[in-house]
């Protein structure tokens, strides 16, 4: 698949992709979306770059090893988040009971620790995606 | 032989599952027994104990942010099995 | 024929249904079984829909709007995740079957399992 329109094409589209998908991730505890599916639309635009420029064009692919760093600071962060509720005093995973700002409802900081845990799910989804690909794709041969 | 014993298979779980749909409550009825009073609490308390507007995204994170923890499990779960078979 | 969203459900789960028992390429049968789940999903969530509701986001506008019951909807986000994890897992098996036998095809495969033994 190494068209020359499909790679014009492609290259236009990945930035409004990482842009949408992380518009999907911040905002997800005022309009439709969460962690879930901005996680999956950050890790089809890796996808697209993938699938359009070819497996061994390691530019802007997501290498393993970083890509298991950043699934791995993403369940950790969550279990860190859910420890803070402990030692400051109420239950695990407590959002009000704990003493986390709630602020006003329709900003964007508000919710104490929804945003956090929205991030961290959103930084996990895509990553597992990614790994899930790479590793499942085939690797080009050496004659065209 | 093999189509016949499919066909008999299939013919047998459509008439179950069309007796299923038969008993099911009207789709879309106000006072089907789905809507009970946990959905009551969830959409008249979420604005007033979490701050934010998205009712899923608050039931998902704080009020059931455990099973999003066991949903990390799994994920990570499947990558790591993959990662095993893949590459021994 | 007012449950036609249910009835709709339980075609496509058939339909994902007769694909798993008919073909005998391993790839198709995984197609099948992610088809069913689909279907349960979409069962799933039909149950929860009230009759002119809005989507469940309080935005303070007037307070006597009706909303669509947000509990079955948040709990499938649970259930789409583990049914991209088994797909996901189920084609690293597959990959690892084809490297090892040369084909995917389950008929042969069992012929050359029982050649071995």
């Amino acid at each position: 698949m190494r068209d020359i329109i499909v790679q014009v094409v492609a290259r236009m589209m990945i930035p409004y992709l990482q842009l949408y998908g992380l518009y999907i991730i911040l905002f997800g505890h005022n309009s439709p979306g969460g962690g879930f599916a901005g996680g999956t639309v950050i890790a089809s635009s890796l996808i697209l770059y993938v699938l359009a420029f070819g497996i061994d064009d390691e530019d802007l692919r997501l290498s393993g090893s970083v890509a298991r760093v950043i699934e791995s600071c993403g369940a950790l962060a969550y279990v860190g988040i859910g420890l803070a509720g402990i030692f400051l005093g109420a239950n695990f995973l407590s959002n009000k009971g704990a003493g986390f700002p709630l602020g006003i409802p329709g900003r964007f900081l508000s919710g104490g620790t929804i945003v956090l845990l929205t991030i961290s799910i959103g930084l996990k989804v895509a990553s597992t995606m990614i790994t899930l690909f790479t590793n499942l794709a085939e690797k080009e041969k050496e004659e065209e | 032989m093999k189509i016949a014993l499919e066909v008999i298979t299939l013919v047998m779980i459509g008439l179950l599952l069309v007796l299923v749909v038969r008993e099911m409550p009207p789709f879309g009825n106000p006072t089907n027994p789905v809507h009970n009073e946990v959905s009551e609490y969830y959409l008249s308390n979420t604005q007033a104990e979490t701050g934010v507007q998205n009712v899923v995204a608050a039931i998902i994170t704080d009020y059931r942010g455990f099973d999003t923890l066991g949903e990390l499990t799994v994920l990570l779960t499947a990558i790591a099995g993959l990662l095993a078979v893949l590459r021994s | 024929m007012d449950n036609l969203f249910y009835a709709m459900a339980f075609i496509i789960f058939l339909t994902g249904f007769w694909i798993m028992l008919s073909h005998a390429n391993l790839i198709k049968k995984i197609i099948g079984m992610n088809i069913m789940e689909s279907a349960i999903f979409l069962f799933l969530v039909a149950i929860g829909y009230v009759k002119d509701g809005n989507a469940p986001i309080i935005a303070e506008t007037n307070p006597g709007i009706t909303y669509v019951n947000p509990l079955p909807s948040a709990l499938i986000l649970t259930g789409i995740v583990v049914s991209v994890s088994v797909t996901a897992f189920a084609l690293g098996l597959v990959v690892r079957l084809y490297q090892h036998y040369g084909t995917v095809d389950v008929d042969e495969i069992t012929r050359m399992r029982s050649e071995e033994l």
